[in-house]
């Protein structure tokens, strides 16, 4: 098993993870087809991202839960002061996850997390209108994380675990609007870091005050990435002293914070048929005030970019329908709020609020191995906005225009129970 | 269970295709309209202004910024086509006949040896050989060097008349024929919409060399102007009528533009008329003055006394001009420094030397290739004199350019040249109005554009634009042609004049986008 969970690891983390405000939720199939719901769900070792204290209640000894979601998102903008337009690259993210439970005792669980609740994947046409603020960004995050499942009483729960990430950045932009080279083509920076490592943990707690009735809540640290001694290479920068920087690669220091979450929800058991959850997440995104480059040369000014982003909350809604002995049939939906305030939507993370609508469902091959499918289509309406903050001789210019955006979410995993 | 995974894949590969669509899409052309214009064809004729010459060169990133090819990608939302550029082969400029090289390279900003800046070639060899004639037809007619009545002459893109200056080696480049004119290769285009930026040479060229050329008014005969003459009125304003004609003939419409005031350019506006201060002259200021002062005596004497020459210890001075309007007193001037004691050489050439001298006042503009030749040893002087047995140390302290050599008249506009060029500029400005107006033609006021550039400045979203030499964002190192935000805010100019003319609705561009920021490279060291 471990042997294969490290060859999914290897295969899944070369490749993209979808965002705009970078959290993508996406972090198991029977969650996301419930409007990603699951922090007061006892189904299957999902439990382990939504709301380890849960894992206890898992009836056999050892569950595993693995999946992949194909994140294809497309973003468009367009000013109609200039009627200049551009979209983003087709590309397909894949967040994923693999989770596993055993139960020592009846009392207690231990558990493994490993998932990629944060990362992005954006790349505009390189040299477009907003290529001074981003021509692509790439950034990846996998968080591994043991676990410790405990009941307190048989109503009452408890579960924790540190939280190991570990991630990469590669961000691309032009210098400026305008400087070239001798040969007309932009000036260009391009700053990577990897095998950036960090720690976080999580908390969380199961109590069911009757039968049938669930109540979760599950927090999850901020986790700050802390990029130091990364690569920031300038291209294309004219041959003369009177540059502002040179060609070549220099070392940069930058953090970018994985925001803090706290999910409290409940769910409900109607008959044998019908389950119902609701969850609210609240994340931090405060933490994000600015995106600040550090380049190690004391006579290239540091990069600062402004984020300001605010709290945001997520309310998710799921049913589960048990079809037939083998099929279950889920549905949900979700209103997702930006994180990104007015006059700082920068086309990195191009996100307003959205609305997502899941579905999906169980198939039961075998007594101990099920098929898990999700869908879920994340609708955000069209949107006026523009990032205020950067500079330009000491002043602020505006990037702005009209965004329109859509993603769809396909995943397919798969649970044993043994 | 299968047919349920190959469903999934298959909804998956669909999805890829299902875009977000914009209520009102600019890329589906959904947003803007095209009015009473067809700019399926655009030609546009005119001189380097048109062509994207900058930094006194023809390159292909000026090229690519010329204010054509930024209209016609604007164009292109409202059903405009292909816009074809004789783009040149490199981005160094500069131009080879037979392998020779007749044109510099551009002008980038450097530091020099003494650590302050100025515009120098950039370092490499052309590689845009004239004789090498592109094939098909271009949209951007815009030949550097053309006048008015060029547009019309046959043989322009000959080029065996090159170095006689019957032709021009830029339109050699993409001619059809030898024997074809530009306005001939715009018509055969079918243009649906064309611009016609001409007529600045008619009189920028007498502008840029200081007046060494003379007007032509009344001599209805180009061929034989000089090519630094001002061109006749009634020519350019026949030669402008038979132009647009000729254009209209399948256009939709079109759109013309005027003259700016070559006072509004850094090229006259950077040197200042007092560019010498005390720490130029250093010691020698006393010495120069004493000199002077016999001088001065020897004018007060001849009646002319506003001629004296005298360097301030205290505040910058005007340079020693040659002023061809003032009388020659040559003869006078030496007889006079005899009989105040000079000897017969020396009073002689004295004489020659200041007989149309003056100091430079603030009705003078000096141009900008004058500011890296005062203070100089002229050394054409300096070998005459020599030549004339004069000693060296002597003969050197007698040539220096603006100090004790009179400023050459291709480095200053005397107020009584530029009075002939504001006069032509006014007229040649009626002329332009007046056939637009009479063909309903969109007509785009360039000379008071870049007078508010030149005064006061233009606000973009990155700030201010003005004329300031290599920092203002208007214009190029040359100090006449436009920087690509120049060339942009002239854009944004004639998408404004067609949309009102032809009820269209043509989107502007962001000046911002486009560099107001003076080239820099390496340079060719000096």
């Amino acid at each position: 098993m471990k042997k294969l969970l490290l060859v999914v690891i290897l295969l899944l983390s070369a490749t993209s993870i979808y965002a705009g405000g970078y959290r993508v939720g996406a972090q198991g199939q029977r969650a996301l087809a419930m409007g990603h719901t699951g922090v007061a769900v006892v189904n299957s070792a999902e439990l382990a991202f939504f709301n380890p204290a849960g894992l206890v209640f898992l009836e056999n000894k050892l569950n595993i839960s693995a999946g992949v979601t194909g994140v294809i998102s497309n973003v468009k903008w367009q000013n109609e002061q200039t009627g200049a337009f551009a979209e983003t690259e087709k590309s397909i993210g894949t967040p994923f996850y693999v989770y596993a439970s055993y139960s020592v005792t009846e009392k207690l669980t231990l558990g493994l997390s490993i998932s990629t609740p944060y990362g992005s994947s954006v790349e505009w046409p390189t040299d477009w209108e907003g290529s001074h603020l981003t021509n692509s960004i790439d950034l990846q995050a996998i968080y591994i994380q043991p676990l410790v499942s405990y009941k307190i009483t048989d109503n009452l729960s408890v579960g924790a675990g540190p939280i190991f990430v570990t991630g990469s950045v590669n961000f691309n932009r032009n210098l400026n609007r305008t400087l070239t080279n001798e040969e007309g083509e932009r000036s260009n920076v391009e700053i990577d870091a990897s095998g950036v490592n960090s720690w976080g943990w999580s908390a969380s707690a199961m109590y069911s005050p009757i039968e049938n009735l669930r109540l979760g809540v599950n927090y999850r640290s901020e986790v700050i990435l802390k990029a130091e001694g990364g690569d920031a290479t300038f291209t294309n920068v004219p041959n003369s002293p009177l540059s502002p920087v040179s060609n070549g690669t220099v070392s940069f220091d930058a953090e970018l914070p994985m925001p803090a979450e706290l999910t409290i929800g409940v769910s409900y058991e109607l008959n044998d048929k019908w389950l119902f959850a609701f969850d609210y997440n609240r994340t931090y995104w405060d933490v994000y005030e600015s995106l600040d480059i550090d380049f190690a040369p004391d006579d290239i000014p540091d990069s600062v970019n402004p984020r300001n982003y605010k709290n945001s909350s997520i309310y998710r809604f799921g049913a589960q329908y048990k079809a037939l002995d083998k099929l279950d049939l889920r549905v949900g939906y979700y209103y997702d709020q930006s994180p990104v305030q007015s006059g700082y939507f920068a086309p990195e993370t191009p996100r307003n609020d959205s609305q997502g609508y899941t579905g999906g469902f169980s198939y039961q091959i075998t007594p101990k191995v099920a098929i898990d499918a999700s869908f879920a289509y994340l609708r955000f309406k069209e949107i006026d906005e523009s990032y205020d903050h950067y500079q330009e001789n000491g002043q602020e210019v505006t990037f702005g225009g009209t965004y329109k955006s859509n993603a769809f979410l396909p995943g397919l995993g798969v649970t044993v129970k043994l | 269970m299968k047919n349920t995974i190959k469903y999934t894949v298959l909804l998956a590969l669909g999805l890829v295709a299902c875009e977000p669509e914009f209520e009102n899409s600019v890329e589906e052309n959904e947003v803007y309209t095209n009015g009473n214009a067809d700019f399926s064809t655009y030609v546009a004729v005119g001189n380097s202004l048109t062509a994207g010459f900058a930094d006194n060169a023809l390159y292909q990133q000026g090229q690519k910024n010329s204010y054509p090819n930024i209209l016609a990608g604007q164009f292109e939302l409202v059903g405009g086509g292909e816009f074809v550029q004789p783009l040149t082969s490199d981005n160094l400029g500069g131009l080879l006949l037979n392998g020779v090289q007749i044109q510099d390279t551009r002008l980038i900003l450097d530091v020099d040896a003494s650590g302050s800046l100025a515009p120098v070639n950039i370092s490499g060899t052309p590689t845009t050989e004239i004789t090498n004639t592109l094939s098909g037809s271009f949209n951007n007619m815009g030949v550097p060097g053309a006048k008015s009545f060029h547009l019309v002459a046959e043989g322009y893109g000959n080029a065996s008349g090159v170095l006689t200056g019957q032709a021009n080696p830029y339109f050699v480049r993409f001619r059809s024929s030898e024997n074809t004119t530009i306005l001939a290769d715009a018509v055969a285009q079918s243009p649906t919409f064309f611009s016609l930026w001409i007529g600045s040479n008619d009189v920028l060229s007498f502008a840029s060399s200081g007046g060494v050329g003379v007007s032509q008014e009344g001599n209805l005969d180009p061929a034989t102007y000089g090519s630094t003459d001002i061109t006749d009125s009634n020519v350019f304003a026949g030669v402008y009528s038979q132009e647009v004609d000729a254009l209209m003939a399948s256009a939709t419409g079109g759109v013309v533009l005027n003259i700016p005031s070559v006072t509004d350019t850094p090229y006259f506006t950077t040197v200042p008329t007092s560019p010498l201060g005390p720490d130029d002259l250093g010691d020698q200021l006393a010495t120069l003055n004493a000199t002077y002062a016999q001088l001065n005596q020897a004018f007060a004497f001849l009646g002319v006394p506003e001629r004296s020459i005298e360097f301030s210890a205290t505040a910058a001075s005007g340079v020693v001009v040659q002023d061809e309007s003032l009388i020659d007193l040559s003869n006078e001037l030496t007889q006079v420094l005899i009989q105040g004691g000079f000897d017969a050489q020396t009073a002689a050439i004295y004489g020659l030397q200041y007989g149309q001298a003056r100091q430079s006042n603030e009705s003078d503009l000096l141009v900008l290739t004058s500011a890296s030749v005062i203070g100089v040893v002229n050394e054409n002087r300096f070998a005459e004199l020599v030549a004339l047995g004069v000693p060296e140390a002597i003969a050197g302290q007698l040539s220096v350019n603006g100090v004790t050599y009179p400023m050459e008249d291709q480095y200053v506009l005397i107020p009584e040249e530029q009075e002939m060029i504001a006069d032509a500029t006014a007229s040649f400005n009626a002329t332009i109005e007046n056939i637009a107006t009479a063909n309903g033609l969109a007509f785009v006021d360039v000379n008071t554009l870049l007078s508010n550039v030149a005064n006061g400045g233009v606000v973009y979203d990155g700030g201010l634009i003005t004329s300031e030499f290599a920092t203002g964002g208007a214009f190029s190192l040359d100090g006449i042609h436009l920087t690509p935000r120049g060339y942009a805010i002239i854009a944004n100019e004639i998408i404004e004049a067609i949309n009102n003319t032809y009820n269209s609705t043509v989107p502007v561009v962001n000046v911002g986008n486009y560099s107001g920021d003076p080239s820099i490279g390496s340079g060719i060291s000096e």
